[in-house]
């Protein structure tokens, strides 16, 4: 397994609109097992912040404890980045986000995390609608402890030394879509086609993105009788669509039949165009997304791609009503009352 | 029986039933009495409840200044028949009951040594008004004019206050008067004269009156906080709802956008979160809790300390453990929050006397978290936080600018200056930060809990973890000249003895020193007002043979703290504890220390007094 990386690179390596190799876009190497999925997603973000040309440094990454939470440190060297405490990644970004409103946040965090542990700044994070991308790296399981389930086990999944679980698993998707999430999706670290668009998608959206992103731990759950494996999800998976990501009206190209795509062009102008696989899933009825869900989990299926979207989201700040400059750049004169205003209050005192 | 005869120096206790709208009542005879120039001391004893349970609004006239809390009752006004025998037993014998005499009450219910006062006031309220709530409600000031005509009132001042109170709303204005000068005429007509008096003085100044949670939160204004994070606890929660309102009034945009975010979050956890989160990104953060808020927020707390992100705590602490007793004061989370989190961790605490201090120690709380890199608590307790205190006016300093401490600009990375998140580079333990976004290619780092290197590289050698840990501390030596320094007042002759004091004893202490004089005690006092403690502390301690530690705990939190920090002998220390919830008392001081005095000898074999 490599311990360093190599700083030569291909001088025709492909630039961005910034002039940006991905090179840029990466982070210190990854101390994870070779083959876990999170280093997938993680080269998935390096791929999807790279192409929408976001300088590394507009963006703060964030994540709790466990495999998944180290991973910020695997990509965007140039970004600023907080691995904070178990669960709370939520509440910390939630904070982040009310002093800067202008930088991008970018949550990461595993099924442990967001689902056990954190579950309740999980569900408060999406109800308030902080304008982030919130991605959970679900495997089922706690690597970093060495493999007992997680809250998003499937009932009746084995683990690695036999025992079964018996407990309900929850679906983070489904939570998500309940409490308000405007942009969810489920995606597969096995599948990068489809998780870099939804990965962009997420990143443009100007509220709550959440994407459940399946990632197969390879030490201790991707064996027979686990329903996280990579032989599992490949088989499994359904994905609901494809996802593109436009910022200009890129005409429809003949290999999409009419009626068969879904646009939607969000707040910033990005236009989300959605080619439909599956039956009749309207990506913008909440209500039609989480019944398309139970359905498709009650016949065994991993339902993936972009389940839901409001292309005109409010966010915390719309909700707080808070000024356009970030409240970390107000200065004295913006703050502070003064002794006059003082006097006043005073003299009501008395 | 002799009846008590005094002149601006009695206390007079209000029984009520809560929600009863007793409160404004209560504050109008407070109020009355501040602006005919007469110093008062007021307390709320309220249950955990909102409507239906026994509450008590305390008076304590102090011509002298006196603002704790005496002990003892001089004249009950007892509107609530559910605590009726406890209160009339309260009273001082030859005290005076003031109660509603609508329906007659057998003599047993009374006591013998005691002037008994009896107002009509449902019959007057039932005669005058047909609408339910404003029978209850005119009752409340029908009293508040009984008083005024027992006690010498001024009723212009009353009227003022009213005026003052319903401006705009004349009509409410007017029935207010009306149903006073009602209960005033009444007396006047039907009642004798008492042994208590108020006669107008000139003690008051330019004091202002106001409760201490509502100073900490326009302290937190001034400080330049944007955000506060918080979850409803008692006796805290008028603090973030006192910023609220502070903020809407001065930090609304004309187009009605806000120059602050306040979020009612989940749980204390979360709280503590999100000012972390907003710290870290560069905003001043706070958050507003009790002790098992405290309790609940130590894992970030020592995050806070290890990945040294500003934050700022103001703890308004209540009677514990677990829910203890929530409505009821003490001085209980000064170990758990010096020492707040797993692993080694200390932290700033701060410990205002009165609001006035809450207002100033507010503002400061951010200066000194942004220049420390790590959290400040605020120990207020519910006597502070929650009662109407009369202290000197706020001030400000036009001329004072917030201290964002050590932030490295995209200016100073672009000359090339070195940035190491954790590398000492003045000497002081305080390294440079910068928030997220500052410059496209340098100085961003990883924040972590776990351990890292001077460039906030992650390792686990324990020569670099030694390395931070050592820092630390002197980043901990710093502060100790930055925190408020403690502030000694020296007996009226040498002593070999001392005592310590902080936070809501103050004003007790300080009558209790007048009174200790008086028994022979001198004693030299140390107001602290900060952990960790000035090197003045150990010198205090050092200059005496035996100090005497006065605390609102069982534990004597405070003491435990400084012969541990300060590497003192305990047996130097000796604890003057009270902790029954209810504010500590000059007579309990005076006394307690008193008994101590006697058995270490501190009393001259002949008495100085003449």
């Amino acid at each position: 397994m490599s311990y360093l990386k190599p700083t030569l690179h291909h001088p025709k390596l492909p630039t961005n609109a910034l002039g940006l190799t991905r090179r840029d876009y990466e982070g210190s190497i990854s101390t994870l097992c070779a083959g876990c999925g999170h280093d997938s997603i993680s080269a998935a973000i390096v791929q999807a912040v790279w192409e929408l040309s976001i300088p590394p440094h507009r963006v703060a990454k964030l994540s709790g404890i466990g495999c998944s939470s180290k991973t910020p440190d695997y990509f965007l060297g140039a970004s600023h980045g907080f691995n904070s405490v178990h669960g709370r990644m939520p509440s910390v970004l939630t904070g982040a986000n009310l002093a800067n409103r202008e930088l991008i946040y970018l949550g990461v965090s595993g099924d442990g995390d967001s689902a056990s542990i954190g579950l309740g700044q999980f569900a408060h994070l999406m109800r308030r609608g902080v304008n982030m991308t919130y991605i959970v790296e679900n495997n089922g399981v706690y690597g970093l402890t060495k493999g007992q389930f997680s809250a998003t086990s499937d009932k009746g999944s084995k683990a690695k030394k036999g025992a079964v679980n018996t407990d309900e698993p929850i679906d983070l998707v489904a939570l998500a879509l309940e409490l308000g999430a405007t942009y969810v999706a489920r995606s597969f670290s096995g599948d990068k086609d489809q998780l870099v668009p939804l990965i962009k998608g997420a990143l443009t959206h100007q509220g709550v993105a959440f994407i459940d992103c399946i990632s197969p731990c390879v030490a201790f759950n991707n064996h027979e009788g686990s329903t996280k494996s990579y032989d599992y999800v490949r088989e499994h998976n359904e994905a609901v669509n494809r996802l593109d990501v436009f910022f200009d009206r890129t005409p429809i190209t003949a290999s999409y039949a009419p009626g068969e795509v879904t646009e939607v062009t969000q707040h910033d102008g990005s236009l989300l165009r959605m080619r439909k696989l599956h039956e009749d899933h309207d990506p913008t009825d909440r209500v039609a997304a989480l019944n398309y869900l139970a359905r498709h989990k009650a016949m065994g299926e991993i339902v993936t791609g972009l389940l839901y979207i409001d292309p005109h989201p409010e966010d915390l700040h719309d909700h707080l009503g808070t000024v356009a400059t970030p409240l970390n750049r107000l200065d004295d004169a913006a703050l502070c009352p003064g002794s006059a205003a003082l006097e006043k209050i005073n003299a009501a005192l008395r | 029986m002799q009846k008590l005869s005094a002149v601006n120096d009695f206390v007079v206790k209000f029984a009520n039933v809560n929600g009863s709208g007793s409160a404004s009542a209560n504050q109008l005879f407070a109020k009355s009495i501040l602006r005919m120039g007469i110093p008062i001391a007021s307390r709320n004893i309220f249950p955990s409840n909102i409507q239906g349970l026994p509450t008590w609004f305390e008076v304590r006239v102090s011509g002298e200044g006196h603002l704790g809390r005496r002990g003892g009752v001089d004249m009950a006004v007892a509107m609530n028949p559910q605590t009726w025998d406890r209160d009339i037993a309260e009273l001082e014998p030859g005290g005076y009951l003031v109660y509603d005499s609508t329906k007659p009450l057998p003599r047993s219910r009374f006591r013998e040594d005691i002037t008994v006062l009896g107002v009509p006031l449902t019959e007057m309220c039932n005669a005058r008004y047909t609408d339910a709530r404003q029978r209850q409600l005119f009752k409340n000031i029908m009293y508040v004019g009984a008083l005024s005509s027992l006690l010498g009132i001024d009723p212009a001042a009353v009227e003022q206050l009213l005026t003052e109170q319903y401006r705009g709303k004349e009509k409410l204005a007017a029935s207010n008067r009306e149903a006073f000068h009602m209960g005033r005429d009444w007396a006047r007509a039907n009642l004798p004269e008492i042994g208590l008096r108020l006669e107008p003085a000139d003690k008051v100044g330019n004091r202002i009156y106001v409760e201490g949670n509502a100073a900490a939160a326009l302290g937190a204004v001034y400080g330049g906080a944007t955000v506060c994070a918080w979850y409803p606890i008692t006796p805290s929660t008028s603090l973030a709802e006192a910023f609220e309102r502070y903020c809407r009034r001065f930090r609304t945009d004309p187009d009605g956008r806000k120059r602050y975010a306040i979020v009612q979050a989940e749980d204390e956890l979360a709280s503590i979160g999100i000012v972390i989160g907003a710290s870290w990104n560069g905003a001043r953060a706070f958050t507003a809790t009790s002790g098992p808020g405290i309790s609940l927020m130590q894992e970030f707390v020592g995050l806070s300390y290890f990945a040294e992100i500003p934050a700022v705590i103001f703890d308004v602490q209540r009677a514990g453990p677990s829910t203890g007793m929530p409505t009821r004061t003490q001085q209980s989370d000064v170990l758990s929050a010096a020492y707040a989190s797993h692993g080694d961790t200390k932290h700033v605490l701060l410990l205002p006397e009165d609001p006035r201090e809450c207002f100033e120690f507010g503002a400061a709380a951010f200066d000194l978290a942004d220049r420390l890199q790590t959290t400040i608590f605020v120990l207020l307790d519910l006597d502070i936080g929650m009662n109407d205190w009369l202290c000197e006016p706020f001030a400000w300093d036009d001329a004072k600018r917030m201290d964002r401490g050590k932030v490295m600009t995209a200016e100073m990375l672009e000359a090339g200056t070195t940035f190491g998140r954790y590398l000492d580079v003045d000497g002081d333990g305080i390294p440079y930060r910068t928030y997220p976004g500052t410059h496209p290619s340098k100085g961003a780092f990883f924040t972590r809990g776990t351990s890292r290197d001077r460039f906030a590289k992650y390792t686990e050698q324990g020569a670099a973890y030694v390395d931070n840990m050592q820092r630390l501390l002197r980043k901990f030596e710093t502060a100790k000249s930055l925190v408020p320094a403690p502030i000694e007042r020296k007996a009226s002759r040498t002593t070999p003895y001392g005592v310590i004091y902080y936070g809501s004893t103050s004003a007790a202490m300080r009558e209790a020193l007048v009174g200790l004089e008086q028994d022979g005690v001198h004693l030299d006092a140390l107001r602290i007002r900060a952990f960790p403690f000035p090197e003045d502390v150990s010198r205090f301690i050092e200059a005496h043979e035996t100090v005497f530690v006065v605390e609102q705990n069982r534990d004597a939190q405070l003491r435990t703290l400084i012969t541990t920090e300060c590497g003192i002998d305990p047996a130097r220390l000796v604890p003057i504890l009270h902790y029954d919830g209810t504010p500590i008392t000059a007579r309990f001081i005076r006394a307690a220390i008193g008994r101590q005095a006697s058995s270490l000898d501190v009393v001259p074999l002949r008495k100085t007094v003449p």
